[in-house]
């Protein structure tokens, strides 16, 4: 008999123990879709009025709250009359990062052109050129601003963190230990200290008139931080390519970098990307860090959202829509990299 | 013949570093050249002295004694011991949950194994700091007024001014301190505030979806030969986890364990969003008072650092005990 | 040898570092460059700085910042509004991302000399008090012992509490919050019994953020001196002295019996201080500064004298409903008095 295709009688009732565990679990989930529904779906308020919603106080979520503060969370303050830019801006880096996930368009030139698009997104949004009138960076918001930062931040610092991550495993002494310092300083530290330090340190160590945007200090900040997870990630890939590949390749007379962009990376891409991809996903739920530093990104703008003093009241229908934002996205993003996992362990064998 | 100079792979290396070192010293050079002139153009000062002045500001919760008149740096002490004490709570915690939920992840009831991978996928993927104010807005809202508290158990109490218990009183005479209803709710005792009940919450239940996925990859790293071979000698399910499986497993998942053991020290940061005064709230209330930005973060950063240190320290050390001695 | 592609990252690194805008040492002439104000302001205070959902900003401190880009810039729309919380003002203000401070910011000696800023004129005289509920049946803040009390961080109050208890031996729990809007809510959710910030601030969260402002009480104690008005960044005198200027200018403004409605016809007036302020006949006291004559008539007739700021904003109108108190002219007993144009 196949051992993985038992009854459920066998899997979920047999023993003693077993029994209590499932009866007990059954009846919680019982209980918690007795309650759970009727607030969630039954008796719940799907319009944005204040009065049901604070006369179903208790017995009936107010989703209403969904429909009255939707902009204001997904776009963030962004003024009204341009919202078009954000949302083609969010569909193109939405687009585009599908675009690079996808095996068979791994090229250089596509993936430059994916980036290329990125770009294109996020002047799109900023605006100043071509008849787009500019919006100065602290309205940019919501999901647009968090997708924004997660794309770019992460996009970003694979350059530098492979640019790190070959200096870590470099034989040149002075060289390893200048990489290895900056990646053991910043994976050390919290990822606040580093925001802390980008919005109140980093204008000091310029010359007085030099004067960024928070947002481009913020994304700064954001990129030095991922990428030195990413070098990491990328460093236990070129480690992981056995030594004999770069001893023939030494043999046939080809200089370190040629070894390194002919032999080992693309070696090292495979066992890489899942990793990889599980960084992405850390980056993406540490924009919602952005907040300590005044950004309103998908949950400051929740939160400015329930600062509301009339809406405050109904937060967990807020917290549970911008939780099933992040959901959908982080746990998309980790499927497709267990995917890839299986996808390459198959190759392997 | 003479290979030129560049040639020489011996020269081309040193000038490779040369170049760095260069470039980082015009990088250094650049920026602590316009850090000293922007401090001097402020009439900023810059300089550690300022941590023996007095604080003037009062913590909340505090595992020493300390008021507004002591120094900067005993409020910096306070606020690691702050640090400390959630994390140390925190990685027991959830160490104890993830194993539970691990275990639950592998078992063959299908209800049981999915309800443990569903609270690790759910978990996983939303971030802290959302996670972290749906606890304490649930606290807010959910615990009774500090005038009403509930009583759980004898002398223990739960209400909005948190979680209210008998401990050792300094004064003599009395070895422990009850709680006692005052016009303000309960004074006297310990009190867990309900900023840290909500870290604690956060933080362990966090920290334990990963630890759990962590510990159930070593379990299965573990050879099926093994189980096999225990199984055949009659042990139960649970004796071979405990006996034959989870030994051979720790090697595999202690270092990831101990990465995310230094995560939840360093998520611990996030308090500064709901006011549990741990040592970056210490250090961002002490950049305010003292107007000292660069050295306090430059605290902050090297106390982290001593954290991360340490704990690496200590991996290294277990790694060198434990890797497999092969002939 | 030199790889092409490090010599192209250097170069549009300093591209990218030099694209950025660069401020000339004089924040008058950068500002005119620009075109606009960089203005710190609240992130949300009622009656001080405080925006509606179209992203309209409204309040005391935002008239300030108005009045200062009418004299400047000749428009008073001219400002960009930079919201910051209590840990981040000064940094900004240091950094140069902002030009002028309007923030409800105290006047503290040690403000004003270690963190390299100068205060300009005093826009608000305020003072610390404590808001409880009703409920609690304490009348005096000496009834607050044992008591936890919210305040948010980065902040005078938090210090003056602190001295205020221990000087009078009061044991209290304080909850400090970081976010503003998270320290009132904290409050009104029942986490502490009182709040503590300067009386006006006590008057907004009264008014906006509670459920029934008939339950709370602001106690009769103001324990400290909160002299509240805009900051400026030290080394730029000719700057702090128009930022102080056209606050006097809107006293002197209001001394004269001239609004915002009447300015137009004043400007005919024989009065001499009328025609100083004005910048009628051979007056032009405004080039000193770096602008033209009429720029108090600008701030006159665009945002209008002290008196309409007030009433305005925080008056006996608004739901903050504050009384003039220590902020009426000095003619009326109160301490808002202006150096004379002349």
């Amino acid at each position: 008999m196949n051992e993985t295709s038992l009854s459920w009688r066998q899997t979920l009732f047999n023993g003693k123990v077993n029994t209590l565990i499932t009866v007990s679990l059954l009846a919680s989930l019982v209980w918690f879709a007795w309650n759970f529904l009727p607030w969630a779906v039954f008796n719940a308020v799907f319009t944005a009025d204040l009065e049901a919603c604070r006369a179903a106080r208790g017995s009936g979520a107010c989703w209403g709250l969904i429909e009255e503060k939707w902009k204001l969370i997904v776009f963030g303050r962004y003024p009204f009359e341009e919202i078009w830019r954000p949302i083609v801006a969010s569909i193109m880096m939405l687009a585009a990062c599908l675009v690079m996930s996808q095996r068979q368009w791994w090229t250089p030139l596509i993936l430059f052109s994916a980036a290329g698009v990125i770009a294109l997104s996020v002047a799109l949004m900023i605006g100043g050129f071509a008849g787009l009138s500019s919006i100065p960076t602290e309205r940019l918001g919501g999901l647009a601003l968090t997708l924004l930062l997660a794309i770019v931040g992460n996009i970003l610092s694979l350059p530098l963190a492979v640019a790190l991550a070959l200096g870590r495993t470099s034989n040149l002494p002075f060289i390893r230990v200048v990489c290895s310092g900056f990646i053991e300083l910043v994976r050390g530290v919290p990822l606040i200290t580093v925001l802390f330090m980008a919005s109140f340190m980093f204008p000091l160590f310029l010359p007085s008139g030099m004067n960024p945007d928070v947002l481009l200090r913020v994304t700064g900040g954001l990129i030095l931080f991922s990428a030195a997870y990413q070098a990491e990630v990328i460093r236990g890939g070129i480690n992981s390519v056995p030594r004999g590949q770069i001893e023939a390749a030494q043999a046939l007379g080809m200089s370190y970098w040629l070894i390194q962009t002919k032999i080992v990376l693309p070696q090292a891409f495979r066992v890489v990307v899942p990793p990889l991809v599980n960084s992405f996903i850390a980056i993406f739920k540490d924009t919602s860090l952005v907040t300590i530093v005044s950004m309103f990104e998908l949950f400051g703008s929740l939160r400015l959202a329930l600062a509301d003093p009339q809406w405050r009241p109904f937060f967990i229908e807020g917290f549970i829509f911008v939780a099933l934002i992040y959901w959908v996205f982080c746990s998309a993003m980790s499927r497709y990299s267990r995917g890839l996992e299986r996808d390459f362990a198959v190759a392997r064998r | 013949m003479r290979l030129s100079l560049p040639s020489n792979p011996r020269i081309r290396s040193l000038l490779w570093q040369i170049l760095l070192a260069g470039l980082l010293g015009v990088m250094a050079w650049f920026f602590v050249g316009n850090l000293t002139e922007n401090l001097a153009k402020r009439g900023i000062s810059f300089g550690y002295d300022f941590l023996s002045g007095p604080a003037g500001f009062d913590i909340g919760e505090r595992a020493i004694a300390y008021d507004a008149d002591s120094s900067y740096w005993l409020a910096f002490l306070v606020g690691i011991l702050n640090t400390l004490r959630v994390a140390v709570l925190g990685i027991v915690a959830a160490t104890a949950l993830g194993l539970v939920i691990a275990i639950g992840a592998l078992s063959r009831n299908p209800l049981l194994a999915g309800l443990c991978r569903s609270y690790v996928e759910v978990l996983r993927n939303i971030p802290l700091l959302v996670q972290l104010f749906f606890w304490y807005l649930l606290l807010a809202t959910v615990l009774p007024n500090s005038q009403q508290p509930f009583e759980i158990l004898p002398h223990l109490f739960i209400s909005k001014n948190g979680f209210q218990f008998p401990w050792l009183s300094p004064e003599a005479g009395v070895l422990l301190e009850y709680p006692e209803l005052g016009t303000f709710g309960l004074t006297g005792g310990a009190t867990l505030s309900p900023e840290f009940l909500a870290l604690f919450i956060g933080l362990a239940t966090y920290t334990s979806a990963f630890i759990a996925e962590v510990i159930r990859a070593g379990i299965l790293a573990v050879p099926k030969g093994q189980t096999e071979a225990a199984a055949s000698l009659g042990l139960r399910r649970l004796q071979i986890l405990k006996l034959v499986v989870l030994p051979q497993a720790l090697r595999v998942i202690i270092p990831p364990t101990t990465n995310q053991y230094l995560n939840l020290t360093k998520n611990s940061s996030l308090a500064v969003a709901i006011g549990y005064p741990e040592v970056v709230s210490v250090a961002t209330t002490t950049l305010n008072q003292s107007g000292r930005a660069v050295e306090a973060i430059s605290i902050l950063m090297l106390v982290y650092l001593t954290f991360s240190l340490i704990t690496s320290f200590l991996m290294h050390r277990f790694e060198a005990a434990t890797r497999l001695k092969e002939r | 040898m030199f790889k092409k592609s490090v010599i192209g990252t250097a170069v549009t690194l300093g591209l990218a570092i030099a694209a950025s805008p660069v401020l000339a040492n004089k924040t008058l002439e950068s500002v005119k460059s620009k075109g606009t104000l960089s203005c710190g302001i609240h992130t949300g205070l009622g009656g001080f700085g405080i925006a509606d959902s179209a992203g309209k900003w409204t309040g005391f401190d935002v008239d300030f910042c108005r009045a200062v880009a009418a004299a400047a810039l000749s428009d008073n729309t001219k400002v960009r509004y930079v919201p910051l919380n209590a840990a981040q003002r000064f940094a900004a203000l240091q950094s140069g991302e902002i030009d002028v401070l309007s923030r409800n910011t105290t006047w503290t000696m040690s403000r004003d000399t270690q963190l390299g800023l100068t205060f300009g004129a005093t826009t608000y005289y305020d003072g610390q008090g404590f808001l409880v509920n009703k409920s609690l049946k304490v009348k005096s803040v000496k009834g607050l012992k044992g008591a936890t009390v919210c305040v948010q961080s980065g902040t005078t109050t938090e210090k003056n509490m602190a001295d205020y208890f221990r000087a009078n031996k009061i044991t209290y729990k304080p909850v400090v919050i970081e976010d503003f809007k998270a320290s009132v809510a904290a409050y009104v959710e029942g986490r502490c019994q009182a709040y503590t910030t300067d009386a006006s601030g006590l008057a907004a969260i009264r008014a906006n953020d509670v459920k029934n402002p008939n339950d709370h009480i602001i106690l009769p104690e103001i324990i400290s001196k909160e002299p509240l008005g805009p900051v400026v960044r030290r080394g730029d005198e000719d700057w702090a002295k128009l930022v102080s200027w056209v606050h006097f200018a809107m006293l002197t403004a209001e001394e004269l019996g001239i609004t915002s409605a009447n300015v137009d016809e004043k400007r005919s007036d024989t009065n001499p201080e009328v025609q100083r302020l004005l910048g009628q006949g051979n007056n032009d006291f405004g080039k000193s500064m770096g602008l033209d004559p009429a720029w108090a008539y600008r701030v006159i007739k665009q945002v209008g004298n002290y008196g309409e700021v007030f009433e305005r904003n925080v008056g006996r109108n608004t739901p903050l409903k504050l009384d003039r108190g220590p902020n009426a002219l000095w003619t009326n007993g109160g301490l808002q008095y202006a150096p004379p144009i002349r």
